[in-house]
Parts: structure tokens; sequence; C-alpha cells
């Protein structure tokens, strides 16, 4: 299977601060990558990069064949790299319905592609008109993932979607990730709750110190509980 | 557009009304301070009239306040080129000013407002491509530039206009008053509350009518977030700032017609309120702004009526007083 983003030696510092020690992988094209590692490996740092959020200081970053280390954020974005960044990051002053105007850039909303995401998170429909500031956790997420999937995307970067939310919510994320992975999308999609990683996975990354330390499937990690406890300093059971 | 709004089963997003209320409680509480009704409908009406040129000076600012974060001391600037401009236009047509003629007033009122609103953004154009967009986020070196470059435009206006002091008489058909019983409601003051009221409802409808007013709101709380779904955000940066700046010189142009005069420091002198207006009604909030200046106007009214003394505070202790209630202003729109 090609891939459809590459990362090659790719370094990135903050301030000071040196922070990706040159990562390497590949994302192949319609499958679901996950990105795992414990609090400050640099999962977050590596979306932002990709996305052109912080600048990469060295290496190179390859999007369907074309170099996008050097781009600002909206070519990025405009290449179909769709963000949903784990501040959610919902506009809260404006509604509901006019934070997906803004997310949908070619043109007006389409309502084939609503009702397909409102079958996911019937709330939105409810909250149409809502602000999104009055939105629950679980409510802002949805609207965070239904801005990054309102038009089709390539690419969609997901950092830890279902950090703090209700099982039952987790379980509508769960199926709309694979809905999603079904239409053609590519996702690279960060996250800590192995349980779930381990249901909407295809491939796993596994990084620690801004380094990759790990790549392979999804399914040989999940059946590896002794990996597991090296690379990630868990077990299965302890998350289930 | 979806059809989707249109369904009645969807709640309402809830409205924060009480600043809304604010300007007519405190209105209606001054009636019986005041005693006299005409004298309270002839403070009233001048403070809405200054309020509303007040709120256009200070527009502008509060939207790159919001959605650019920069603490631009240079607002003044642009408010005081403005009035210099207008008088390039009004004064050699002194007397198409002076005609006893409606239609001839505004001929030369309109195109002196233009001019104003058009080199004033034209200036606001060249202020963030030099001095601004060196700083982004800097924002001790945004108060130092942009202070510098107010001294720097009011020395230019002194070089270019001289010291003195430039009468600039209202057009003949917007003096005196229309009377009404025994109040007696400024022709001129009339007009400065429909334009300001005009340019309140145009921004109200860009802002919430259309993608480009959407993006300004998205981009006033999270930029990053508006860049990450594709949008230049540096390109509506300079928009906004060539617009603000734009405002600013109709402010000025008004301001310099109420005052009946126009000086080199005349931006200088309203720099500090403008910048109070937008801190009571909240940095990016229009809305805010709008009750802000209101608020302003009326306490500056009444109180100069009321306690002649606490004219020279009010404006303080009024933003105090909200800044404790609402510490983040009236209508908080950014988390800086």
């Amino acid at each position: 299977m090609s891939e459809l983003l590459t990362l090659d030696g790719v370094h990135t510092h903050i301030g000071r601060y040196h922070i990706l020690h040159g990562v390497d992988f590949g994302v192949a094209e319609g499958q679901t990558t996950m990105l795992l590692g414990r609090n400050g490996a640099g999962k977050t740092t590596t979306l932002r990069t990709i996305m052109g959020l912080w600048p990469a200081s060295a290496g190179q970053i390859t999007l369907a064949g074309q170099r996008i280390e050097q781009r600002a954020t909206p070519d990025i974005a405009t290449l179909g790299v769709g963000y949903v960044p784990e501040s959610m990051a919902v506009f809260s002053d404006l509604t509901v319905k006019e934070n997906l105007i803004l997310a949908a850039r070619d043109g007006p909303l389409d309502d084939t592609r609503l009702e397909w995401i409102f079958g996911f998170f019937p709330a939105l429909k409810r909250f149409w008109l809502s602000r999104a500031g009055s939105l629950s956790g679980g409510q802002k997420q949805m609207l965070s993932i239904a801005r990054a999937i309102v038009e089709p995307r390539k690419l969609l970067l997901i950092d830890e979607p279902t950090k703090g939310l209700a099982p039952a919510i987790i379980v509508a994320l769960i199926e709309c990730f694979a809905e999603i992975k079904r239409r053609g999308a590519t996702i690279l999609l960060v996250e800590q709750n192995f349980h779930v990683a381990q249901q909407i996975g295809d491939a796993v990354l596994v990084m620690d110190n801004g380094r990759i330390v790990h790549r392979g499937d999804m399914a040989a990690l999940a059946s590896d509980v002794a990996l597991q406890e090296r690379l990630l300093g868990l077990s299965l059971e302890a998350h289930q | 557009m979806t059809e989707l709004a249109a369904s009645d089963a969807l709640p309402k997003p809830k409205r924060d009304l009480l600043p809304v209320l604010l300007p007519v409680i405190l209105a209606l509480a001054m009636a019986p301070l005041i005693g006299s009704g005409s004298s309270w409908v002839t403070l009233t009406v001048a403070s809405l009239a200054m309020g509303m040129m007040i709120f256009i000076m200070a527009s502008g600012l509060t939207l790159v306040f919001g959605l650019m974060d920069v603490l631009n001391f240079g607002h003044g600037a642009f408010i005081a080129v403005g009035a210099y401009i207008a008088t390039l236009v009004l004064l050699p047509l002194a007397a198409w000013v002076q005609a006893d003629s409606l239609w001839l007033n505004l001929a030369v009122l309109a195109p002196a407002a233009l001019a104003a609103m058009a080199v004033s953004g034209a200036l606001g154009l060249v202020v963030e491509r030099v001095l601004i967009l060196p700083v982004y986020g800097q924002h001790l070196k945004q108060i130092l530039m942009t202070t510098g470059g107010l001294i720097v435009a009011e020395q230019a206006l002194y070089a270019l206009w001289g010291p003195q002091i430039i009468p600039l008489p209202l057009p003949t058909s917007l003096r005196g008053s229309f009377i009404i019983g025994d109040v007696a409601i400024s022709k001129y003051r009339l007009l400065a509350m429909l334009v300001g009221l005009a340019v309140f409802l145009s921004i109200q409808l860009v802002l919430n009518r259309t993608k480009i007013g959407l993006l300004i709101r998205a981009g006033v709380e999270n930029r990053e977030m508006v860049e990450a779904l594709g949008y230049r955000i540096r390109r509506l940066f300079l928009g906004v700032f060539m617009v603000g700046s734009g405002l600013a010189g109709l402010g000025g142009i008004m301001w310099a017609l109420y005052r009946e005069q126009v000086h080199a420091s005349m931006g200088n002198d309203l720099t500090v309120l403008v910048f109070i207006v937008v801190i009571i009604g909240g940095l990016g909030s229009i809305g805010g702004c709008f009750i802000g200046a209101l608020l302003v106007a009326m306490v500056a009214n009444y109180g100069g009526f009321l306690v002649p003394k606490l004219a020279l505070v009010s404006n303080i202790l009024l933003m105090v007083a909200i800044l404790m209630w609402r510490p983040r202003g009236l209508y908080a729109v950014t988390s800086r």
C-alpha cells in the first residue's frame, strides 16, 4: 500500500527546546495509523509540525508526493488535511452551524454529508443554532471532528479525541472513525487509551523522547502484552 | 446553504442582555436626579451622539485588538489624519459648506468623509506593513512602535498644517436644532446618531451574515485554528486593520465637525478614551464596544451636569466599576 504521508528525519524546536529528534515514519493511504506514547513523547508536536503550526527545523515531510515542511498552515490544509487538536478549538462564540460553515471551504454545506455526520453525532443537529461554547466537552469534541470531516479530506490528523469523554461518546467516535476510513480517508490518530487504539488502528507507531521507537501492525502490538509494557509502560488489562 | 436551520425544534442561543440594558437603566436612573425633563432629553441625546462618534472611532481598534492581538497606541493618528484630510475638501469648498442647501452641504460632506476614510485606511496599510508586521506577538514593542508612530504622525501634522487650531464650521443645514416642545435636539447630533447606528448595523451585518465576518469572529477567538481550516489570516488581519483605520478616519471628521475645529493633538487626546471603551466592551467585541461607548458618553454628560468635577475621572471610575463586575469587559470574546 502506498504512503500518503511520510516524515523523514524531522526535527522540531520550540524556543530553545529540541522536541522532535529525527522522526521517520510513513502513513499508508486509506489506513488508520495510531501514534502512541507516554505524555511528553512528542506526539502532539508531531501532528502540529505536519500541520505547519510549528515549523520543522530539519527533515522532510511529504504529502501525496508534495513537500510540505516549508509550507504555511493554510496551504497544508488546502491540500486536503483536516486537523482536530487536543484542545478541540471549537469557536465558542459561533454556533454549531457557523463552525461548520467555516470548515466548509469549498462551498455551501452539503446536506447529505451533514446527515451522515448527524448519524454519528445527533447532538450537533439538536444544538445546531446553539453557541459552541455552551456545548458539553463531548459535544465540543463531536463538533471538532465534524468540522474536520464536513468536506472530504485526504488526511485527518486527530489528537487525543477520547480524552475525558464518557464511554457512550467514545463508542460513537470509534464508529465514526471506522466509517470515515471506509470512505477512503487516511487517519493519523494520537491516542492515550490503548483499548480504543486497538479497536480502530491498522498500524501503530510508538514515540518516546521525540523519536519513533516502534512501528508495526496494531494487531501485533495488541496481542503482545510484554511489548506493550516495554513500549508504553502499561498492560492492556489496566486500560480495559 | 443548508435548510436544517429552519427546524423549530432546535434551541435558540442564549443571549446575555444585561449589558444591553445598562445604558437604558443609567438613563432612567438619571432622570429624577437631573430634574428637568428637557435637560434630561438634551443630555441623553448629547450622550447618544457622542457615544456613536466614540464608537465609530473605537470599533476598528477593538477588532484589531481582538483579532490581531495588537496594542495599537497609534490608533489616534488615524483619527487626526481623517480630520485633517477632511479639511482639504471642506475648506476649499467653503461656499458649498456655507450654502443654505442640504444637498450642497451633503455633496461636500460625503466626499470629505470618503476621502478621510480612504486616506486613513491607506495609512493603516502602511502602518501595518512597516510598524506592526515586525512586532506581532510582542506587546511591549507594539506599544513602543505605535506610540512612536503616533508622535511622528502628530509632528508631521504640525509640520504640514502648522500648530494653529483649524476652525471647521458645521455645514449650514446641520446647524441649529429641531425644537420639540421645550426640548431642543441638535441636528448634527441627530446625524451623528444616525451615522453611528448605520456603522454599527453594517458591522453587525458583516460579522454575523457573511463568511468574512465569521472568519473575523473566529479569528478573534483562535487564529491558529482558522489557519488550520485553510484560511490565510494575515490577509484578514490587513483588511481589518485598514477598515479599522478607515473608520477611525470617519470618526475623526465627525468629531472635528462636532468640536468645529481640528488640531494635531486631537488623536492623542482621544486615544485614552477609545482604549477605555474597548476595555469596557471586552476585547474584540463590537457589541461591547457599542455599549461601552454609550456608557462612557452618558457618564461624561450626566456626570458633567450633576457633578462637574467628577467629569475629570468619570471614565476611569466607569472602567473600574465595569471591570470589577466583569473583569474581561461587558462581552468577553477572547481569552486574552
